[in-house]
């Protein structure tokens, strides 16, 4: 088996699949929990529960020439995109079945054919990288677009706003995407930040900016449509603020005891994935029957796939020395 | 003495260092509310409050710049940089700002910080976190750069780098956080000089951080009376005892965790060859992590990281025929 064999590219716009997507990434999620509590799995991880319609509406308005950069927390966004969950699990179970061979991680996924460029684990690390890919489109004039998918912490990191003012002043092909879920690790947005309305950061940069309700896939797909328009069309950067709500802790061992009392509650009826589930129904294109059912049989797809990359192969010791430098081209 | 584990001789430490010198204050991201995302600063915040103790946005460059901007007004920060890659975003104010106060200032200034930073690999956090990364700084002139390798080692050298008036990094060995050891608070330790950590007459391994009880596992293994340094401060590193004890040796291996290229091992190796090669009995050498990064998968991470068996391969061998044996990866072929 090959780290990308059944790409899935969601390309399009049909609100049954986004919802059986979403489902997978729920479903995946739950899994990971699982696997790490178990301690089946070693190091460390960030699920991105609460956060999945802004991976689905992403995936369902870029093309897979448009590179995203995106972070630690991809899970979500790596499904979305297309990537098998085989490909990332075995990744997360450093198996050689996975997207990087087992050497990446967690934290790590990446699929160039489907535009998911190798996620970054250091803060601010992918958004010059996304600017950079903006410049060389403008250059080369083409009409992709370079996406930085980023935490509402990293708007605190010079790099953030380093490029900000760059991707302004050069009018660069760019979406700036910062999922704010509230909090950065342990700490609460009003701890580190002045502000909680982080899109008018990039009003000092004169950058267009808005803020979408990031648990809303409809608002999610029309705010980043625009963006993307906008980046497709020579008119520049954009910078989205996706009000979401980070469902889990930070990392596999936070139990998020520093949450303010009802919060959790407060944001519960906002689920992403349940507010798919309930608008579809309203729609009249699903009933909650079926609903169940995609549910469950979901379930035992992402079990059944859990224990093929159990049984995945282990990298070799030649692996870690495959990808540092390009290969010797022999005469 | 009490027993503690090594995370809780860095919050020791810190906090006595709090009590008994007001000027004393400690920031990074999460260490106060969280206690750190180690439980190294565990208690900090509840004993000296919000004015001393400080969570921090995720702004490395801006806080580790507050830092150096607080000391030359009297202030003695000891900052977190939770894994020692973050420096990176910080690094122009620790060595190109920080490192020059002293020089710039024509010697008026002094910038008494400590940027304490967890490093390391073992635990599966991948190729950004989980590097150790010491030669980012070891070459900087104007810095000191420390790292203890036990409970004991972190309280009293971190207690000595916060006295010390320059900035000094010092670099926690993160897989050791947990670990146990008796502390007796009272024992001084200087930066700049080694411990012996167990003597022996046959072969000295000069050893830093986690791999001083790598070298220890081996050493207790190996047919060979071997002596263990604890190198403790890699800048100034403690020449005097390393050549002493490889005077009396005659073998040397320097046990590495960072890749093949660029260590510190090398530097050892030189001066011991230049300044005292005719009481060499084999070629000294070092066992260090191959040139590539850190892998995510356990078992490669595992042979990646010098381990005891290897140790202890390497230095049968060089018994036995005096000169420097390959490393796995040469001999395997595999790179
Ligand atoms: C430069 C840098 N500093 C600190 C960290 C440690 N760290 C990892 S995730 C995180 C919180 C990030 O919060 P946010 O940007 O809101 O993203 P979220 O985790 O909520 O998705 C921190 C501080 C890091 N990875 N890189
Ligand atoms: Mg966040």
């Amino acid at each position: 088996m090959s780290a990308g064999m059944n790409r899935r590219r969601l390309v399009q716009t049909d609100p049954v699949a986004q919802f059986e997507r979403a489902l997978e990434i729920r479903e995946f999620e739950n899994q990971i929990n699982g696997l790490f509590a178990a301690g089946t799995i070693r190091g460390t991880t960030h699920l991105c529960l609460g956060q999945e319609a802004l991976a689905i509406g992403l995936a369902a308005v870029l093309r897979p020439t448009d590179p995203v950069f995106a972070t630690y927390r991809s899970h979500g966004i790596a499904l979305a995109l297309g990537m098998t969950p085989e490909s990332v699990m075995a990744e997360i179970m450093g198996k050689a079945t996975g997207c990087c061979g087992g050497l990446g991680g967690s934290m790590h996924l990446c699929d160039m054919e489907l535009g998911l460029l190798p996620t970054s684990a250091i803060i601010g690390g992918g958004l010059p990288i996304a600017a950079g890919t903006g410049l060389a489109f403008q250059i080369q004039g083409n009409d992709r677009v370079g996406v930085a998918v980023f935490g509402d912490g990293a708007t605190n990191i010079g790099a953030f706003h380093e490029t900000l003012n760059l991707a302004a002043i050069w009018k660069l092909p760019v979406v700036f995407i910062c999922d704010n879920n509230v909090y950065a690790e342990y700490s609460r947005i009003n701890l580190t930040t002045p502000i909680e309305d982080l899109h008018i950061r990039a009003e000092s940069y004169a950058m267009p900016h808005y803020a979408i309700d990031g648990m809303d896939i409809d608002a999610v797909t029309t705010g980043i449509t625009q963006a993307v328009e906008r980046a497709r069309s020579g008119g520049g950067p954009t910078f989205i603020e996706a009000k979401t709500y980070r469902f889990a802790g930070h990392s596999r061992a936070d139990q998020a005891l520093y949450r303010p009392e009802g919060e959790l509650d407060k944001w519960k009826p906002r689920d992403p994935v349940l507010l798919m589930e309930q608008r579809l129904i309203k729609k009249g294109l699903l009933d909650s029957e079926t609903a169940e059912k995609m549910k469950s049989s979901m379930k035992d797809v992402i079990e059944n796939m859990v224990k093929v990359c159990q049984a995945a192969p282990e990298p070799t010791v030649d692996a870690m020395f495959k990808h540092i430098w390009t290969p010797k081209v022999r005469a | 003495m009490p027993a503690m584990r090594l995370r809780q001789a860095i919050a020791t430490a810190i906090a006595d260092e709090m009590r008994s010198d007001p000027t004393v204050i400690t920031f990074g991201e999460d260490i106060a509310a969280a206690e750190g995302p180690f439980k190294t600063t565990e208690g900090i915040l509840e004993e000296f409050g919000p004015l001393r103790v400080r969570d921090t946005p995720i702004s490395e460059m801006g806080f580790t710049g507050a830092a150096v901007g607080a000391a030359i007004m009297g202030m003695k920060p000891v900052i977190e940089i939770m894994f020692m890659e973050f420096l990176g975003v910080a690094l122009d104010q620790l060595v190109t700002e920080a490192a020059k106060m002293r020089y710039l200032s024509n010697g008026t200034l002094s910038v008494p910080i400590v940027v304490r930073a967890s490093v390391g690999g073992g635990l599966g956090f991948g190729s950004q976190h989980s590097q150790t990364l010491e030669n980012w700084v070891a070459a900087t002139p104007g810095l000191k750069v420390v790292s203890p390798s036990d409970a004991q080692s972190a309280y009293s050298l971190l207690r000595a780098a916060i006295q010390d008036p320059d900035p000094v990094m010092f670099l926690e060995p993160r897989v050791a956080y947990a670990e146990r050891g008796e502390v007796d608070t009272n024992l001084k330790m200087e930066l700049g000089k080694a411990r012996i950590v167990k003597p022996g007459k046959d072969l000295t391994i000069v050893a830093l951080g986690q791999m001083v009880n790598v070298a220890r596992a081996a050493a207790a293994k190996i047919s060979a009376d071997v002596e263990v340094i604890d190198l403790c401060t890699i800048v100034p590193w403690d020449k005097q005892c390393v050549l002493g004890s490889v005077k009396k040796t005659g073998r040397l291996v320097v046990v590495e965790e960072q890749p093949e290229s660029g260590g510190w091992g090398s530097e050892i190796i030189a001066a011991v060859v230049a300044e005292q090669f005719a009481t060499l009995k084999a070629a000294p050498f070092r066992i260090t992590s191959p040139n590539a990064p850190v892998p995510y998968n356990g078992g490669l991470e595992s042979k990646f990281l010098p381990s005891p068996e290897e140790v202890t391969r390497q230095i049968e061998e060089v018994m036995k025929t005096g000169k420097a044996p390959q490393p796995w990866w040469r001999r395997e072929g595999v790179n």
